[in-house]
């Protein structure tokens, strides 16, 4: 965990004190809803269809039970009861009252939350690897760098206004959980020949309606020179990103337009013309940095200890552990995913008590830390092995046990035509129903590894492009369809996933689902051929025969 | 349009001279980068002295040769949503070492003054009279800055930098 100091809780009590003044001056009609409208966007405030939502950002998805437990009195004392997590490591709340706004960034600011830049056309909030720290054969903790990060992104005063928003992504893993490669910039932790730390740096990646994947503009920038290469690229999108077509105006644009080897010398460039500047980082400001991060004083604990062998008993258990527990990087512990995609619920959202819950289980298993993945999902990053059987079970009585992740029913879908005032197509009743079309563990399990990613319009908040499985919401003549593509992945190979033929009605979109999903399992090689990879391997002809023949 | 110039309010001395329009013969004219460089050479010789408003659209190569005969530089917001000109402030102030008036004009907001003082602006042609009056309380909201910029600001990372070294020598 990071713990802020005087000045991070001086700056975020400033800023809380800044809406506050700007909300009573929205309220009493000194500020125009036209001028109002940015400032709100600033700090995470939507306009939607029924109410004002509210997006709080959980830095690198990580959080203590203390603000896990200040969400939930948020849901409870501001809204409806529960919050709703995102692809990008924010929740949402969707009932908010515009009056009553300030005073709960004031109760979030209290425990080190808050929601700046979460939405508008600035830097968002950085995103990173939901197991930093605590996964084996990482370079190093890349939450480091994404906290320096997340400090210099904040009310940064040349970059607040730029062509449109701007994502960062962080991984120092081989195996990328952050999904670098479809953000504004994705960094990549490595060491070069010498053994010095810095980062692969990608650039223009991002979906919505002209979906790239990012591309490498330079192999290795130094870790001292992490913020000058970033500022270098935030000055040459800010100078020349295009403000004449809000569709156009994102970075993969300006390198799509310019050439990707064209953008980098322009970064080189501008890098250069930088010189001397006081963004490189010296040892004694990362040491800093890092010196803030806690981490728990593990146990030696046995590998396997009694009640986990006496619990492989119970299958019902086993099935949950084989499905929800990873290998963490100390002996005798484990990583632990807490699906929020119980059969016929919204992706990724929890009530108030749940949240509670599962910080009061944090506490008893996890050295008090939770932690947020783009998939929607919550993780018990810490949970020494014996603990597993009784975690289960708590998990369970609340709803938190279903043993679905990464499975067909783990579905990523945005809130859809239910709540959004952008949508064109429901997502959320597409995925509940495709929970119950896939609600026998047996079959899931048989199936393996399968992402459907959903999005109820073109810009993909539910990340549809990249879904194995990917189903985009559309407008055909006052009616919902659905576009379904297949073979997209967001990982270390991402790829833009590719039509499977024309949009279906909503009444079919499961029924199609379904014929995709025993097509892979006739079509597949051998069991542990992963539905991605026979795509990859057959491409899209063989489903689309099998799915359309009938249609 | 209200003046706020090292945060007082001022009196703009500087006379707006349209393209084509006469020069008064001497006093503190502002005028166009497409006037200033057709004209550049008798611009810079006359008495009085001389402001050019650069569009956030233009490079600075053009200007960058003249910046010690200038008296001001107003660079413009055409609506605050537009940024470009935060990354022209700081290149004239950091870059290129302008040291006279750097002014922000056209739709310039209470709640943008921040941004500006820290990007290099000394001076805010502001939009409204009430945010004139609450330059003041706006300019001292901020006391914690993450950032380094040219602004002599210290940084977050500077003081517990700072912090940190007089804690070891104590």
């Amino acid at each position: 965990m990071y713990a802020y100091d005087e000045l991070d809780r001086t700056l975020l009590n400033e800023r809380v004190a800044e809406f506050r003044d700007q909300v009573k001056r929205r309220l009493s009609g000194e500020l125009t809803e036209d001028e109002f409208k940015m400032l709100r966007l600033q700090n995470g405030v939507y306009l939607q269809l029924h109410a004002y939502m509210f997006r709080v950002a959980i830095p690198y998805g990580t959080l203590s039970s203390k603000q896990l437990r200040r969400l939930a009195h948020i849901a409870r004392k501001y809204d409806r009861g529960y919050g709703h997590f995102t692809t990008r490591q924010n929740i949402q709340y969707n009932w908010i009252k515009l009056a009553e706004l300030p005073d709960a960034l004031a109760d979030l600011a209290e425990v080190g939350i808050h929601s700046m830049q979460t939405s508008g056309n600035n830097t968002r909030n950085v995103t990173s690897d939901q197991w930093a720290g605590v996964v084996p054969g990482e370079v190093e903790d890349p939450r480091i760098w994404s906290e320096i990060l997340r400090q210099y992104t904040t009310l940064h005063p040349e970059f607040s206004f730029l062509p449109r928003k701007f994502k960062f992504a962080i991984t120092a893993s081989a195996h990328d959980r952050a999904a670098i490669k479809i953000h504004d910039i994705g960094l990549r932790l490595h060491r070069n020949a010498q053994g010095e730390v810095g980062f692969e740096v990608l650039v223009g990646g991002g979906l919505g309606r002209t979906p790239f994947i990012a591309k490498t503009i330079n192999p290795f920038v130094h870790g001292r020179d992490l913020l000058s290469y970033v500022e270098a690229i935030l000055r040459v999108y800010n100078r020349y990103g295009r403000r004449d077509n809000i569709y156009k105006a994102r970075i993969k644009i300006l390198v799509h337009e310019l050439g990707s080897e064209k953008f980098a010398a322009e970064v080189d460039k501008e890098w250069r013309a930088m010189g001397e500047t006081a963004l490189t980082l010296d040892d004694g400001v990362i040491e800093e940095i890092r010196s803030r991060f806690t981490y728990p004083a593990y146990e030696k604990l046995p590998h396997m200890p009694e009640e986990l062998k006496k619990a492989a008993a119970d299958p019902l258990f086993e099935r949950w552990r084989r499905n929800s527990v990873f290998t963490h990087k100390v002996q005798g512990y484990a990583i632990v995913t807490v699906s929020l995609k119980p059969v016929g619920a919204p992706p990724g959202d929890a009530t108030a008590e749940q949240m509670d819950a599962l910080a009061d289980l944090a506490d008893k298993y996890s050295f008090g830390e939770i932690r947020v993945g783009h998939e929607q999902n919550l993780a018990l990053p810490h949970v020494p092995k014996r603990d597993l059987p009784a975690l289960w079970k708590a998990l369970d009585e609340i709803g938190l046990a279903t043993p679905n992740v990464n499975l067909v029913s783990d579905i990523i879908a945005c809130p859809g035509l239910d709540y959004c005032s952008l949508a064109n197509a429901r997502s959320i009743p597409i995925a509940q129903e495709l929970t119950r079309r896939f609600a026998n563990p047996d079959t899931a399990e048989l199936i393996g590894r399968l992402h459907i990613n959903i999005s109820g319009c073109i810009n993909a908040c539910g990340h549809h492009h990249v879904g194995h499985i990917g189903i985009l919401g559309v407008e055909k003549n006052g009616e919902e369809f659905y576009q379904i593509t297949i073979g997209g992945r967001a990982d270390e190979n991402a790829e833009l996933g590719m039509l499977i033929g024309p949009a279906v009605p909503f009444g079919e979109v499961a029924d199609v689902i379904e014929d995709v999903v025993e097509a892979y399992l006739a079509l597949r090689e051998r069991p542990d051929e992963l539905f991605v990879d026979t795509v990859k391997r057959l491409g899209v002809q063989p489903f689309k025969e099998r799915v359309y023949a009938t249609r | 349009m209200p003046l706020v110039k090292n945060g007082n309010t001022a009196t703009d001395i500087f006379v707006h001279v349209a393209d084509g329009a006469e020069l008064p013969g001497d006093g503190a004219v502002l005028v166009s980068a497409a006037r200033f460089l057709a004209d550049t050479e008798a611009l810079v010789k006359r008495a009085g002295k001389l402001g050019v408003i650069w569009p956030n659209n233009r490079d600075l190569d053009d200007l960058v040769p003249y910046l010690e005969r200038l008296a001001v530089v107003a660079l413009v917001f055409p609506t605050f949503r537009d940024g470009r000109a935060y990354s022209q402030a700081r290149l004239l102030r950091e870059r290129y070492g302008y040291e006279g008036e750097l002014r922000a004009t056209g739709q310039v907001l209470r709640d943008q003054f921040m941004f500006m003082l820290r990007a290099g602006f000394d001076a805010l042609e502001a939009k409204k009279q009430s945010d004139v009056e609450a330059f003041a309380l706006t300019s001292r909201r901020y006391s914690v800055f993450y950032q380094p910029t040219g602004d002599g600001r210290l940084t977050a990372l500077h003081r517990r930098m700072q912090q940190r070294q007089s804690e070891s020598a104590g």
